[in-house]
């Protein structure tokens, strides 16, 4: 296919032209982007957890006083453990994903600066199994550091040992073995020893990229500050476990503030605005797509109305149909290609103002890529239409005077 | 001659429906998309308290003493010795303390189980000083805050939670084990954000929603709250060893606030120097090691500080608008096309007298009549849009809606951006040769 006239031609046509190009750059800079960030939501979402999340209950206790917190949770515990189907019941402060946060930051030395956002969780004895950790390394603590271990009152643990997150051994000590090694915070000290597979952050968007997956765990003795109950069951047995704990609850502490939950309850409320936000960026990406299309037929119909009498004069003097088809095909395809090159340019540029203001990682190429294809293909189909108008234009039309 | 232009309008956007359907629904969506994000934006970054918020002022200290942590700015929050200090002397034309905590709540005369809520601790100026709305009674005097009087004044919700809306005022309440006296309740109030609670908002990684929560439930004198919720205070944040857990009146640790009002610049510029000194005189004394980090930032300023808007909106508004930039680009191209195809009717308007302005006007017009039409399908889309934030579960879900200013915009917006994408159209049009025209049919 000659391109010069059609080369010829738009230059005649600059402003539509012109309309086209940027329409397509500025759909395919925004479909690279949106659908990068629809990933990483939907990563986000799908996040893993090495917890046992379907078989994890969850009851929050508020409203019992430090004084009775001790007595109440021993006597607690042992009403769970009588629930049939009750595998593992446990006092924690905090559960991952829960909103409530306690952070603070960690190093490998007493003197490293700069923080990192580390959840810290308190276990009660046990607390390991109805979570459901999984141990990769060293053990859990055994029920001496557990009676023993307290909270100070600068909340930090007056344990001397800790289970941290793999993620934080391989950053606290790369290519080293964590187990034995001393864990800092300011000049507190304590013992590594155990490391389990990932457990996400408490508030994973609040604590940023590097305090997703940077979880710390501490024995402690029953305490006010094990405010929640973990109670593992086959997910089978889930609600009907959660529904006998509350009653059981209801009776030994009717003083207390109850809030009841299966754990993947709780998970999918926290994404929910993460899985609005995708949808939301879904549906504009397929709105724009749309506008986009619909502009390509409607100036592309304008031209062809346009240029009628050309068409008839091309084909009176023996262009073929395919031949009269192909010429807008291709015109279509030289401002596409024209379009996704700017595009690309903004798609960059505008992710590079994303990682430097939001919480945006880099746009992979792939992701160019397919955006590029999309829009090559969505202006061929919107093409197409219009383009057969064109074709069916018959020679006679070039006798006419209109 | 405008009623001319806009019956000719009419008249040719008649003639072809499926163009204009286009561009009307180009428009639309474009708008749709972009008031919704905006109106978002306007809600979330606007003034919570118009009129009073340049009055108001966040004074900032730095009573951390530790070598470990980076001292480029102040703490967020201050100790209770610094805020103490502050309050009661006085300088400012009003002053207040703040600071929360969870407490169990009960109403030994309603019939509803003991709730979990949040308590606000402050000073008898946050009412007035803030201008907090009563339902019911009023707010308590400087000497309650002295006697440590136990008087409670609760929310609108929480009062229709346990007494149905009723007038509570006398009634009692029990904060954990003490019980209060209500004195007053208050009117449905929701500053946005909750500018009085905002803190630490540059650890926040732009996850901010939260700054926009409801009003505590339950307001108490600081002094009573200290005592009733004794050891369950958090701090934000400690450089040192509190003796005990929860009780931080003592400790070396930042976590009460501090708001006054300064009425005007002589106000603003004693209380700058007056809080230097303070810090000056603290570091003399040996309890502050870093008197040069003092800041008295205004509400608004402060606001900006923690950038409370959540970087999500701000995400939504850019797409949005990037959005509206193709659909004002798509109609450009319509417009453009339907108007050139009517050479024939421009040349005889131009034979028969017309100028070019008018030409000009005419098709400028007819896209203003567009944007009309795309206004409304964009403000109902916009509706639409809205209503979808408010199935979203984030804290200020309650509060979106389209007030008055946000619907002007709308259909302000529909406009300019019509008459953009008609001004080259119409240029192009006014610029077409009538011979040629003429000749042509």
């Amino acid at each position: 296919m000659e391109i010069r006239p059609i080369v010829a031609s738009l230059k005649k046509h600059r402003i539509p032209a012109v309309l086209i190009v940027l329409e397509i750059a500025l759909a395919c800079a925004v479909l690279c982007n949106a659908v990068f960030m629809v990933h990483q939501c939907i990563a986000s979402v799908n996040s893993s957890n090495a917890i046992d999340e379907a078989g994890m209950s969850v009851i929050t206790v508020g409203g019992i006083d430090a004084s009775q917190a001790p007595a109440a949770i021993v006597r607690d515990l042992a009403a769970f453990h009588s629930i049939a189907g009750v595998k593992a019941a446990a006092a924690v402060d905090r559960v991952p994903l829960d909103h409530d946060v306690w952070l603070g930051s960690y190093s490998a030395t007493p003197t490293e600066a700069g923080w990192i956002n580390s959840s810290i969780y308190f276990l009660g004895d046990g607390g390991e199994r109805a979570m459901g950790l999984r141990l990769l390394q060293g053990r859990y603590f055994t029920p001496e550091e557990y009676a023993g271990g307290a909270v100070g009152a600068d909340g930090k643990s007056t344990s001397h040992v800790v289970i941290i997150n793999e993620s934080d051994a391989k950053r606290l000590w790369p290519g080293q073995n964590a187990l034995g090694k001393q864990l800092y915070s300011d000049e507190t000290v304590w013992t590594v020893i155990g490391v389990v597979a990932d457990v996400l952050a408490q508030a994973p968007d609040f604590s940023g990229g590097t305090g997703k997956y940077s979880s710390v765990f501490f024995p402690l003795r029953p305490d006010v500050e094990l405010g929640r109950y973990v109670l593992r069951s086959s997910p089978a047995d889930r609600d009907r476990v959660l529904a006998q704990a509350m009653r059981a609850l209801g009776t030994l502490e009717p003083g207390a503030v109850l809030e009841g939950h299966a754990y993947v309850d709780m998970r999918s409320a926290y994404f929910a605005d993460v899985r609005g936000m995708a949808w939301m960026l879904t549906l504009v990406c397929a709105v724009m797509l749309a506008v986009t299309a619909l502009g390509i037929v409607g100036l592309t119909s304008f031209w062809v109305g346009q240029r009628r009498r050309q068409i008839g004069i091309r084909r009176a003097v023996g262009a073929t149909h395919a031949q009269i088809l192909r010429y807008f095909q291709t015109e279509n395809f030289l401002l596409s290609t024209a379009g996704v090159l700017l595009g690309v340019v903004l798609a960059v540029a505008a992710n590079l103002y994303l990682v430097r203001h939001y919480e945006v990682g880099h746009l992979p190429w792939s992701y160019l890529a397919s955006s590029v294809l999309a829009l090559w293909v969505l202006g061929q189909v919107a093409v197409l239409g219009p383009a057969l108008r064109a074709a069916a234009v018959p020679p006679v039309v070039a006798t006419r005077s209109v | 001659m405008f009623g001319y232009y806009i019956d000719l309008a009419l008249r040719s956007l008649k003639h072809n429906r499926v163009l204009t359907g286009l561009m009307v629904l180009a428009i639309a969506v474009g708008i749709g998309a972009s008031m919704t994000t905006l109106t978002v934006m306007h809600l979330l970054s606007g003034d919570p308290l118009p009129g009073k918020s340049a009055t108001l002022f966040y004074p900032q200290l730095d009573p951390d003493t530790s070598v470990a942590s980076s001292h480029s700015q102040p703490t967020d929050v201050m100790d209770y010795r610094s805020a103490m200090d502050l309050w009661s002397a006085h300088r400012a034309d009003r002053q207040t303390i703040v600071v929360d905590s969870d407490l169990k709540v009960t109403a030994p005369d309603a019939n509803v189980p003991p709730l979990m809520m949040t308590m606000l601790s402050t000073t008898a100026d946050f009412f007035p000083m803030f201008d907090v709305p009563f339902q019911y009674g009023s707010g308590w005097s400087d000497d309650d805050d002295a006697r440590r009087s136990r008087v409670a004044i609760i929310s609108a919700s929480l009062n229709d939670k346990l007494f149905g809306g009723a007038n509570s005022v006398g009634r009692t309440l029990r904060l954990r084990d003490t019980d209060v006296r209500i004195i007053g309740v208050l009117k449905p109030w929701r500053p946005s954000p909750l500018f009085y609670t905002v803190r630490g908002g540059r650890f926040a990684h732009g996850d901010t929603a939260t700054f926009y929560g409801k009003i505590e439930d339950v307001f108490v004198p600081l002094s009573s709250g200290l005592e009733i919720n004794d050891g369950n205070f958090y701090q934000f944040n400690c450089w040192g060893m509190p003796k005990r857990t929860g009780h931080l009146i003592d400790a070396p640790c930042e976590w009460v606030a501090v708001w006054v009002q300064l009425n005007n610049a002589a106000k603003q510029a004693d209380y700058r120097r007056f809080l230097h000194d303070y810090a000056e005189q603290q570091q003399s004394l040996g309890r502050f090691t870093h008197a040069e980090n003092t800041r008295l930032p205004s509400l608004m300023e402060w606001l900006d500080y923690n950038g409370v808007v959540p970087s999500d909106v701000h995400l939504q508004t850019g797409l949005s608008f990037a959005f509206l930039v193709i659909c004002l680009l798509n109609t450009v191209g319509l417009l453009l096309a339907k108007f050139l195809r009517r050479g024939g009717e421009i040349g005889v308007r131009r034979a028969l007298g017309a100028s070019r302005g008018a030409i000009f006007a005419q098709f400028l017009v007819e896209a203003g009549v567009v944007g009309l039409l795309g206004g409304v399908a964009g403000w109902l889309l916009t509706l639409v849009g809205l209503w979808l934030v408010r199935q979203q579960p984030t804290p200020y879900a309650d509060m979106v809606h389209l007030d008055a200013f946000m619907f002007v915009i709308t259909f302000a917006l529909a406009i300019v951006v019509s008459l953009l994408a008609g001004a080259l159209p119409a240029l192009r049009a006014s610029r077409m040769a009538p011979a040629f025209q003429l000749k042509a049919q």
